[in-house]
């Protein structure tokens, strides 16, 4: 049934597994190149250069060395909210709310990073990351749990979770948790304890490290453990789920979680291997950029890290296009939700490559509001 | 008999008794507010009637669309790009009446893409909803500039002897028009809804797609109408942020109200005057919270307590209450039958 993810080869066939991958990818490759041709069209309409413009993009995002290490810190928060999204969705859940869970995640990582000094990075770091982690947890179990419970459904209490998260973070940073230096009038917490920030691990941010440890860990989850199997189950069909004995509630609950732990974990990379403290209005469109990369990548854990690349290529070469071409960083924004639609909307681009549509591949969400 | 229950679902026929007893203990209360302190009860009172307005708005643009059958979370982004757009338009020509439809407009053609993606290319509905909320951000962020010259908004009209009586003649009948638009519009929708053969066509394909296309109903016709309509209430509903409310553009200046939309909706199971009823409670707690604002000064010490709650905590209220009303009203609330299903003709 599962056709999205191919499976990895048990002992033979290598080529066969390569041209399944190749397969899977069609799809979202083509919806890229379209969604970018329209964004030129956009970018011709408003006066701006195209070809200029994607040029300075992808030098900004892959012309150089530093332009490489500003692509991978944009991509290490994307992949960890991407498996967010992805995760949750195997559980037929939609969490639109990553970025509510990120900023708490951040927000703690920081405090856990500035208010204890003395501790060796050994037990700091781990910490900082895993109190950040349990915060996007929690934050994401009050969703969870009020689905779970009251039947309410997740794509609206998690938007509104990102707006109550963004007021909490925010009244953190400039009231109790505010960086007293002289000097300092905006909103932020204070620098975290240098044994807190993250280290580079033979030349590599340790960030991107945990970030694709994360993505094989989630794929083991989802494909070999129990859990796994119960999550997808009742991602498939809740009521066959419930038959088989598989607590809905739980998984649920369970799903969100996850989620949350990972875009937390997202959130205290951020703080504690790029920023080196908190400052509000950091990475506002997360939530958004999670569920394009969860969808190019088909939810399939392992894909989520290439779809995080490019997104992060995007985002790291915005800047230097916005100051060669004239075409404003929003543009961006465009293309992903172009990108978007084509993935979703993909009976179009079947057509026109004449690829048959597979069983068992389609995301299914929009069951209804209640329970 | 799921299928004839949902069909003979009762729509607004009986006498809401409890929703009644809330609303003659509100008057009351209203009434000893303004004994106490009339002008600060006017003054509140009037911007919740307005602060309701685009929530009600874009709560009937859902029911319109799930009533037959189609989850719409884009409200959100249609209200934006309607709200963008329909600034632009009053920056061009100058003329508001124009700039309002040209919001409607713009929202009608959002709807027929949500329409298009849900119905047509088949996409999950929520998937649909989503690339429109982006979109949006990106399409206005992309285009926004900074220095436009407003050109005004559309000011009260009074409505001449009857703006005189206490209380009511200043709240219902010295609004901008968009907002007497809304007020109309509910009893408009609601006896559509309840009343029509078109109604009645809406509520069945939304039900029971199948039955309806057995009795020769166009099922997806119906509810390509339906989106577009409801695309049209989202645009009407980002003309009043533009060309109503602030008479300027601001980027993201919806704020979530597409999604408290969606939340009143369901909170007024479905219906017009129900919603209407949600969206006044969060017209009024936004209301409440700018008259404490104004009033910050002149708070008597039991309040003392509200003007030193920061002000981040004031700011999550709508937000919370949005989640409090979903979590308790959604299980008690039956959402149409066929919501979030394409359908297939077998």
């Amino acid at each position: 049934m599962e056709r999205a993810a191919p499976q990895p080869p048990s002992r033979v066939d290598l080529l066969a597994y390569g041209r399944a991958v190749l397969r899977a990818a069609l799809i979202p490759a083509a919806a890229i190149v379209v969604a970018l041709s329209i964004g030129a069209v956009i970018i011709a309409i408003s006066g701006a250069n195209p070809l200029v413009a994607y040029g300075a993009l992808f030098e900004g995002g892959l012309g150089s060395g530093r332009a490489l290490s500003r692509t991978l810190e944009k991509a290490t928060p994307l992949i960890f909210g991407g498996l967010a999204v992805a995760l949750a969705f195997k559980c037929g859940l939609f969490n639109i709310g990553a970025q509510g869970q990120l900023l708490l995640g951040a927000i703690f990582a920081g405090y856990v990073g500035f208010a204890i000094q003395g501790l060796p990075a050994i037990v700091h770091i781990p910490l900082a990351l895993l109190i950040g982690a349990l915060m996007g947890a929690l934050w994401a179990a009050i969703a969870g749990a009020l689905k779970a419970f009251t039947g309410a459904h997740e794509v609206i209490t998690t938007i509104m979770l990102n707006f109550v998260a963004f007021n909490l973070t925010d009244w953190l940073a400039d009231g109790p948790w505010k960086d007293r230096s002289p000097g300092n009038i905006v909103a932020r917490t204070p620098a975290v304890a240098p044994e807190a920030r993250l280290p580079d691990i033979a030349g590599v941010p340790l960030g991107i490290i945990l970030a694709v440890l994360a993505a094989l860990a989630v794929w083991w989850l989802i494909w070999r453990t129990t859990i796994g199997f119960e999550l997808r189950t009742v991602g498939q069909n809740a009521s066959a789920a419930r038959y088989a004995g598989i607590s809905v509630r739980r998984m649920t609950l369970l799903a969100l979680i996850l989620s949350g732990f990972l875009a937390g974990i997202g959130g205290a990379i951020e703080t504690l291997g790029v920023v080196g403290r908190f400052q509000p209005g950091f990475n506002a469109g997360l939530g958004f950029n999670a569920i394009t990369i969860a969808l190019l990548a088909r939810t399939n854990p392992i894909a989520v890290i290439p779809a995080s690349l490019l997104i992060g290529v995007m985002q790291a070469g915005a800047s230097r296009m916005q100051f060669n071409s004239g075409a404003a960083s929003e543009i961006i924004d465009v293309i992903q939700a172009l990108i978007l639609f084509f993935v979703a909307a993909d009976s179009m681009i079947r057509w026109v490559l004449r690829v048959r549509a597979e069983e068992g591949e389609r995301v299914t969400l929009s069951s209804g509001w209640g329970s | 008999m799921q299928m004839t229950s949902s069909v003979a679902r009762p729509s607004a026929a009986r006498i809401p008794w409890l929703s009644l007893g809330v609303w003659g203990a509100l008057a009351i209360l209203v009434l000893i507010a303004y004994a106490r302190a009339p002008q600060a009860t006017t003054a509140v009172l009037t911007s919740t009637i307005r602060q309701s307005t685009p929530i009600i708005l874009g709560a009937m643009a859902g029911i319109m669309c799930e009533r037959s059958g189609v989850i719409n979370i884009g409200i959100e982004g249609m209200m934006l790009i309607a709200a963008f757009l329909g600034y632009l338009a009053n920056v061009w020509t100058g003329n508001l009446l124009l700039a309002t439809a040209g919001a409607l407009l713009v929202g009608g053609a959002v709807g027929a893409f949500h329409a298009l993606m849900s119905i047509t290319l088949k996409v999950d509905q929520i998937i649909a909803g989503t690339v429109i909320n982006i979109l949006a951000v990106g399409f206005t962020g992309y285009f926004y500039q900074q220095g436009l010259t407003t050109r005004g908004k559309l000011a009260p009209i009074d409505i001449a002897p009857l703006s005189s009586i206490p209380i009511i003649g200043p709240v219902f009948f010295n609004n901008p028009p968009i907002t007497y638009a809304s007020l109309v519009l509910i009893v408009v929708i609601h006896v559509l809804l309840f009343r029509t053969a078109w109604g009645l066509r809406t509520r069945a394909v939304g039900e029971h797609p199948a039955a309806a296309d057995t009795v020769g109903i166009a099922v997806n016709r119906v509810r390509y109408i339906n989106v577009i309509i409801g695309g049209m209430l989202a645009g009407l509903a980002g003309g009043f942020l533009t060309l109503e409310a602030v008479g300027s553009f601001e980027r993201n200046m919806t704020n979530g109200r597409g999604f408290v939309s969606l939340a009143v909706m369901i909170f007024g199971k479905w219906t017009p005057f129900g919603a209407w009823g949600g969206s006044l409670l969060f017209g009024f707690a936004n209301a409440m919270q700018s008259q404490i604002q104004f009033l910050q000064n002149q708070l008597p010490p039991w309040l003392a307590w509200v003007s030193q709650t920061p002000p981040q905590f004031i700011g999550m209220l709508p937000y919370l209450l949005t989640i409090a009303v979903l979590a308790g009203f959604v299980g008690r609330a039956r959402p149409p039958a066929a919501i979030g299903k394409v359908y297939e003709k077998e």
